[in-house]
């Protein structure tokens, strides 16, 4: 399954809650304002790690971009353009937007 | 002298008050720093002692390096740096909200003036008028 966040981790617990429930084997897109828990010393870090060896963590590159975010990427969350987001939802037979 | 005409006198005696803008959301999600920005800069036309306040992920607007081609929307951010062309120069930046987002001083693109939680709302009390995005 595909799980997609699109609220900051600071202002809302949709993170947190995604990857509470995010199963072994589920991708996690970051998009929008959530870009930011994939970035590094920000408080949510540490949550986003440990979920990093059970799901794989996705972050849209232009969302990263436009924050000025794109040079602060936690280690082993990997950056998808919209033809990587498209093919995320191709490839997974559900997904889930955690409003 | 009715109430209304000592407005009046008072308007035209140029009677200054302190209006601090409050940010708490971070730019492009929502259409609150944008618009909050827009308020500031309409605000300078009327010769008040304004201030700006940025903190939780209202401190994200101020980030330099924001390149927005990718999402096309409108970069804002270098509008910051042209608030001092307007005589807005009291930019406070709340040192707790940027340590729990890994930030620096030196990661933003405007020189402010960063202060703990307890300053802040010393600054805030003293104002007449708050206006939070």
């Amino acid at each position: 399954m595909l799980h997609i966040v699109n609220k900051s981790p600071f202002e809302k617990t949709t993170l947190a809650s995604c990857l509470a429930h995010a199963g072994p084997g589920a991708a996690v897109l970051l998009i929008e304002d959530a870009v930011y828990g994939a970035t590094t010393l920000n408080a949510a870090e540490g949550a986003l790690k440990g979920a990093l060896g059970r799901v794989a963590v996705y972050a849209l590159g232009p969302d990263l971009e436009a924050r000025g975010m794109k040079e602060r990427v936690i280690e082993g969350v990997k950056v998808v353009d919209y033809a990587g987001f498209v093919d995320l939802v191709a490839e997974h037979k559900t997904s889930q937007s955690w409003l | 002298m009715t109430e209304a005409a000592m407005d009046l006198e008072a308007e035209a005696a140029g009677v200054v008050k302190k209006f601090m803008y409050v940010n708490r959301k971070a730019p492009y999600g929502t259409i609150y720093a944008l618009e909050g920005l827009e308020v500031v800069l309409i605000s300078a036309a009327f010769d008040q002692d304004v201030s700006l306040a940025f903190l939780d992920d209202g401190v994200y607007q101020l980030v330099k390096g924001q390149q927005t081609k990718g999402i096309e929307v409108k970069n804002f951010s270098p509008t910051y740096r042209a608030l001092e062309g307007y005589d807005i120069e009291k930019l406070y930046v709340e040192r707790e909200s940027l340590e729990a987002r890994g930030l620096t001083a030196d990661q933003l693109l405007v020189p402010v003036e960063v202060m703990g939680r307890d300053e802040l709302v010393r600054r805030m009390e003293e104002q007449d008028v708050v206006i939070a995005f």
